[in-house]
Parts: C-alpha cells; sequence; structure tokens
C-alpha cells in the first residue's frame, strides 16, 4: 500500500546523550525530515519500559523508533543493550497480535551521527509508507480513525 | 518457586474474543518472578489483545487488575469487584491460580493466559530451571541435595548410567549429567558414602502417577 497522501506518525525515543544530541545537530545542520516524526527525549533509553511501545501501537501511532548511543558507548553503561532486547521481545509480541514488527526499530548512533540519523527517519517513513497506516486505524468500513479521536476511543476503564 | 511462561497472543485471543469485555488478572507470586503474568506482563498482554481485538474488527474491552495471589480465597476475594464487572477471566496465574478462580466463580468463564511449565528456580538473570518434579517421597537428603528423579534423565537412583560424556547427560546434551552434580557434591561434603546405599523401587504412587493428592492437616483444622 503505498498512499500518497500518507503521513505516517513516527514516535523517535531519542535518548539525552547521543541520538537527541544528534537530533539537534540535525537541526542545526537544517537536514530535512518529514514533520509526522516526533521526538521525545528520555535519559537512556533503557529507562523506556515495554509498556510505552504498546501503548504507542494500542493508540494508533504508525511506527516508533528507538534511537540510542553505539553499544559500548551508553552513558549508563547498559542502557541501550536492555533497550535491544526490549524491542526485540516487543516486535515478537506485536507480530503475534497482527502488527508488522517492521514498525518498531532500534537503531544505535553516535551525538555526531546527524546525517545518519536523518537518513534513517527517513528510510524509516518510506518503509510505514509501504506498510501503511497502523491497521488497528482502520474501522470496519475501511475509515481511517483520526490519531487525536484514538485516544478518545481507546479509553482504559 | 512455579515456573511458567506466556501463551502466544492468536492463541488467547481466539478463546477470549467472544466476549464483550474480558478481566486479564495478574497474580503478584511466583509468575511475577518468572516474569510471566505479574502486573507488567498484564499490561502489556492486555495491550496486546487489545490490538489483536482492533485488528480484527471487533470491539473486546480489556480491563487489566492483579492480586498478590491467585491460589487464595482471600486474595481472589480482592480481585470480586472487577470479576464482576466482566464477563470472562483471562487468569495469568499458575494452573493452580486459573483453578481457584474457576472455583470461586463457577458460573464465570476463566482461561489461562499462560502455560504452567515446573517447579524450578532461577538459575541466572532471564535463565529458569527445573528442580523439582513433586514425586511425593523427597530423597535430595541422600544426594547431597540434588535431584536424580529431576535431574536425571532416566531417574537413577543407584549411580550414573555411564553415557554422560564431558560431564553432559547422554539423553540431552544440554543438561549437566546430574550423577556427575551428585558425585562432586557429595564429595565436597564428605558423605560420598552415601553413594553406596542401594536404593529400592521408587513408590511412583505418591507422585501425580498415583492420582491427584490431597494433604490435609487436621491440626489446623476445626
Amino acid at each position: 500500500m503505498n498512499d500518497k497522501s500518507f503521513e505516517p506518525k513516527i514516535i523517535a525515543f531519542c535518548c539525552h546523550y547521543c541520538a537527541y544530541a544528534s537530533a539537534d545537530l540535525a537541526g542545526s545542520m537544517r537536514l530535512q525530515y518529514p514533520s509526522g516524526v516526533r521526538i521525545i527525549r528520555t535519559p537512556c533509553t533503557g529507562r523506556l519500559e515495554v509498556e510505552y511501545y504498546m501503548r504507542a501501537f494500542e493508540n494508533g501511532v504508525d511506527g516508533v523508533l528507538v534511537a540510542g548511543c553505539l553499544e559500548g558507548g551508553c552513558h549508563f553503561i547498559e542502557g541501550n543493550l536492555f533497550a535491544k532486547k526490549r524491542v526485540g521481545a516487543i516486535r515478537d509480541i506485536l507480530e503475534e497480535s497482527g502488527i508488522e514488527k517492521e514498525r518498531l526499530r532500534m537503531v544505535n548512533i553516535s551525538a555526531a551521527m546527524a546525517i545518519n540519523l536523518a537518513a534513517i527517519i527517513n528510510e524509516m517513513v518510506n518503509t510505514i509508507k509501504e506498510l501503511g497506516p497502523n491497521p488497528i486505524r482502520k474501522t470496519n468500513n475501511g475509515m481511517e480513525i483520526e490519531f487525536k479521536e484514538f485516544e478518545m476511543l481507546n479509553s482504559r476503564q | 518457586m512455579i515456573v511458567a511462561q506466556r501463551k502466544k497472543i492468536p492463541e488467547i485471543f481466539k478463546v477470549i474474543q467472544e466476549h464483550k469485555s474480558i478481566l486479564v488478572l495478574g497474580c503478584g507470586t511466583c509468575v511475577t518472578v518468572c516474569l510471566a503474568g505479574g502486573e507488567r506482563e498484564v499490561s502489556i498482554i492486555s495491550s496486546a489483545l487489545r490490538i489483536a481485538s482492533r485488528k480484527a474488527g471487533k470491539k473486546n474491552k480489556v480491563n487489566e487488575f492483579t492480586i498478590e495471589r491467585q491460589c487464595d480465597n482471600v486474595f481472589i476475594e480482592g480481585a470480586a469487584e472487577e470479576i464482576k464487572k466482566n464477563d470472562a477471566v483471562l487468569s495469568l496465574g499458575c494452573g493452580a491460580g486459573v483453578q481457584a478462580i474457576a472455583d470461586c466463580y463457577p458460573d464465570k468463564p476463566v482461561y489461562a493466559g499462560l502455560d504452567t511449565a515446573f517447579l524450578g528456580r532461577l538459575e541466572s538473570r532471564g535463565v529458569w530451571t527445573e528442580k523439582c518434579t513433586q514425586c511425593g517421597t523427597c530423597v535430595l537428603s541422600d544426594f547431597g541435595g540434588i535431584c536424580p528423579v529431576t535431574r536425571c534423565a532416566k531417574h537413577l537412583f543407584n549411580g550414573p548410567c555411564g553415557g554422560s560424556r564431558e560431564d553432559r547427560c547422554e539423553i540431552n546434551a544440554d543438561q549437566p549429567c546430574a550423577w556427575q552434580l551428585i558425585y562432586r557434591r557429595l564429595k565436597n561434603i564428605d558423605q560420598l558414602g552415601k553413594i553406596a546405599k542401594e536404593y529400592p523401587i521408587k513408590d511412583w504412587s505418591k507422585s501425580i502417577d498415583g492420582g491427584v493428592r490431597t494433604i490435609i492437616r487436621e491440626d489446623h483444622r476445626i
């Protein structure tokens, strides 16, 4: 499915020490990537609970990118290694639930690798465009649910 | 402790999908420790089921609750309100927990979200190994604390089979030879003489092979 009007909503969890700094540098360098990608700064990717990934997809997000430090270069020593394992486990659960595992991805970049980050984000946007919107955003009659309406619909009791 | 692991989402969804509201009930004891059915796992599995439900075009409401233990009526009472509000319960407890909930709520469908695997311990982070098959007549004192029933593939009581290679079991090379472990251990604690003791045929009737078991303590019943 390659709908030209589909702008993917992607959350990029970026660790403060490397990925966020890299995103900041990408901004300074005026590197372009689609505005549907929202960056969330986290102290370390190891801080990210698996529930965050599940809830993101449950609430209709089309893709989640987890960007951490290079392996061996994590400010908190092993945080990015934990994140890697968690992302791996959640990809399996998502696949079982019916969401393509390619929608959740982890990358390792350093603070200087702004060009790489922009390229990765653009690549991810293209991947998600190929996959189409989050499968659960479609109602029975094929209409897409607007992202912000989705949170109200999906209220937890 | 009891060690279990989660069932796959399609398998779970298949049984719960016809119910309008489902309570995913976690347990705070064994299955929390083995990372299969605690509060966090309830959250993950509930999210996964909501996603599966939406993808199938259904509108199941999946609610979450965790109690301290699912095998005790006193704790199950704590979930009474939540259970009443829902059409069905998906229990993330061990087999005993699932059945306890079903016993307390005979008119409510109760489903199992985990495969209860074995009685064991945490060997190292993320690794659990089976230690006890609940044979009913414990012989650990005679084997240096290493169970020949559980950990020897052939359940041998009178010495090794002789087929082990490089300390690994002949049947399953992933496992150490239990008798190698028993020998080393008895040597370390200076009780090697116990190996010479002749063990008669085990009375398997005291294990599950003899039928479902009940233990009654009259001194605690009035």
